[in-house]
């Protein structure tokens, strides 16, 4: 904890799925291991169709739930900035993603939290193995989404990435997390 | 005992050797000679806006409280109970009127005297003011900056700083109220490699066209003409370490008000409008035109226009780099931009600061390959001249800053108090 004065955050127990949720939860599932997919293999332009025209791309930076607003986060992309970071990976001349990371991650503890019509609040844990120049690096997150249907197909409509020791001095993190 | 470096014989005017930048001993050296000596930068009194707010800071590897105490003043408190040498406080920051030391329950007033014991009949006849808590002797601030000396004696905080300070006043200059406020929380980025890497690429003006050519590349901006041929951008060296790049003559060339920020005056009308009542329309314009400083204040505090760096050196090959956006007070609209701007270009993910770090790293390790042994700041030595103060400049991109910064260092290590 950063603050002495910080609040815990509340709990909240699982929700009681429906035999409709029990299936988009599979879906919701697939979706998630492939967008670690294309994470893990730098498959820069499908990641990026991934999202929706209003998305949020969040790494936030000293503690769970600081205002994006006014405080200073790792990331806070809108739809545009992941537009710019993905073209500048594209160049070729992203010197700290050339060589790129080796990346293996594994998302799991998928917790299906909410159903607002076509949007989902999904909530994930995150653990990736990243191999550089530098060396060695483990990651470890948690990570809330909002997904939304559209033409059927999930769309990340929101993804918040909390690196549990976010408050702390860390290395670079120029691969897509 | 291990010898000390002959750091004449390791520093020339126009190269230095690789092994001051990975020789334990160099680093214990800069520790006693730099860091536990001359002024370093802390932090911001606007960080710590309440009494009795605290916050963690670092001189070097040595943890700091910085703390507004009860009786209204900032102390720079060491953060170790004088009894068996515990660590004090384990938070970032907070608000408390004392501390007490969790392994005996010793407690400190935040100013930093002893004012309880647990079980105090053992302590029979002490006398408390003995044990206070370690406090960084020279304390200065100037305009709200914070800095630390832990040298009871030598150059006043104004004598470090010398003609820098205008650099600085620049920069107030661009609040309507000529005052920082630091609110936005920094970012911690770590990176394994010497410190001097990081300072001396602060105003190397040299490498963006190709460490920064990615973005430079996807985004439009009228950064990258700075550090072209043609620019009319300069390097200065200030004396005691304090390089600059000064973007002013570039920025007046073009003359349009916020052009520096990549933007216009009409964008920002609330922030065009405080700044008229406050400075006039003539000022208000020069003021708008010239920007914000690219400043490098020896050894840590690093101003990048929009941007304030902190350099922490951790050990001789790990550093961390604290950044946040300048806020200015009494711009709100200027400011909510310069976080979005901030948060795009630096830290771990940064769009810039990510690449410079890679070369930080890649720096660090060529510095271990053992030929050649020398590293070159020849650019730009037979074009340097000096400015009408005496100071030496010359082209933006060249090394008439990192010839400074080792000039200063030199003299530093050198020196004996």
């Amino acid at each position: 904890m950063i603050d002495e004065n910080e609040i815990d955050p509340s709990i909240a127990e699982p929700v009681a799925l429906s035999p409709e949720q029990e299936l988009m939860l599979r879906r919701i599932e697939q979706f998630l291991y492939y967008e670690a997919r294309l994470q893990d293999l730098h498959a820069y332009d499908a990641w990026e169709s991934l999202w929706t025209d209003d998305a949020i791309y969040w790494i936030p930076a000293n503690g769970e739930n600081p205002d994006p607003e006014t405080q200073m986060s790792y990331v806070y992309d809108n739809r545009s900035r992941i537009g710019v970071r993905i073209k500048q990976l594209k160049t070729g001349k992203r010197h700290t993603q050339t060589p790129r990371s080796q990346l293996a991650r594994i998302i799991s503890n998928i917790e299906f939290i909410a159903q607002n019509g076509d949007e989902f609040e999904v909530r994930a844990n995150a653990f990736i193995y990243e191999d550089s120049l530098r060396g060695e690096t483990t990651w470890a997150a948690r990570n809330e989404y909002r997904l939304r249907l559209v033409d059927n197909k999930l769309k990340l409509v929101r993804k918040k990435v909390v690196l549990v020791n976010n408050n702390k001095p860390i290395y670079t993190l120029s691969f897509l997390v | 005992m291990l010898s000390r470096p002959d750091f004449h014989a390791l520093i020339k005017e126009n190269r230095v050797h690789s092994s001051l930048y990975y020789d334990e001993r160099v680093f214990q050296e800069e520790l006693e000679n730099i860091w536990y000596k001359t002024w370093v930068y802390v932090g911001h009194v606007s960080e710590v806006p309440k009494k009795n707010d605290y916050v963690t800071k670092a001189i070097g590897p040595t943890p700091i409280l910085m703390v507004h105490d009860r009786h209204g003043n900032i102390s720079l408190l060491q953060n170790k109970c004088p009894h068996r040498g515990n660590q004090l406080c384990a938070y970032q920051k907070g608000n408390r009127t004392s501390f007490t030391c969790p392994y005996h329950a010793w407690t400190f007033a935040n100013s930093g005297e002893l004012v309880g014991l647990a079980f105090p009949d053992g302590y029979e006849g002490v006398d408390k003011s003995e044990f206070s808590l370690g406090k960084v002797p020279r304390i200065a601030i100037y305009r709200g900056l914070v800095f630390g000396s832990f040298a009871k004696e030598g150059p006043s905080l104004e004598e470090h700083l010398g003609d820098a300070k205008r650099a600085l006043d620049q920069m107030l200059d661009n609040s309507p109220e000529g005052e920082l406020e630091l609110t936005a929380g920094f970012l911690q980025h770590r990176t394994k490699a010497n410190w001097k890497f990081v300072l001396e690429n602060e105003t190397d003006g040299y490498h963006p066209g190709s460490v920064h050519g990615s973005i430079f590349q996807v985004a439009s901006s009228p950064v990258p003409a700075l550090y072209k041929p043609e620019s009319l951008a300069l390097t200065r060296d200030y004396g005691n370490g304090h390089t600059e790049f000064d973007l002013r003559p570039q920025w007046r060339h073009v003359g349009k008000p916020m052009y520096w920020f990549n933007t216009t005056a009409e964008k920002l009308p609330l922030y065009t409008e405080a700044m008229k009542k406050a400075y006039g329309e003539q000022r208000s314009q020069e003021i708008m035109i010239d920007g914000s400083p690219h400043i490098m204040i020896f050894p840590n505090l690093f101003i990048a226009e929009i941007q304030m760096f902190v350099i922490q050196p951790v050990s001789v090959n790990e550093t961390i780099q604290h950044v946040t956006a300048l806020q200015f007070k009494g711009a709100p609209d200027f400011n909510r931009r310069l976080r979005q701007q901030t948060m795009g270009s630096v830290g771990p993910a940064g769009f810039l600061l990510a690449d410079d770090t890679e070369m930080y790293e890649r720096n660090h390790r060529g510095a271990l390959i053992n030929n050649p042994e020398w590293i070159v700041l020849t650019r730009g030595e037979k074009r340097e001249t000096r400015d009408e103060d005496g100071h030496r400049i010359g082209h933006s991109t060249d090394e008439v800053t990192q010839r400074g910064i080792w000039r200063h260092y030199l003299k530093l290590m050198t020196e004996q108090a």
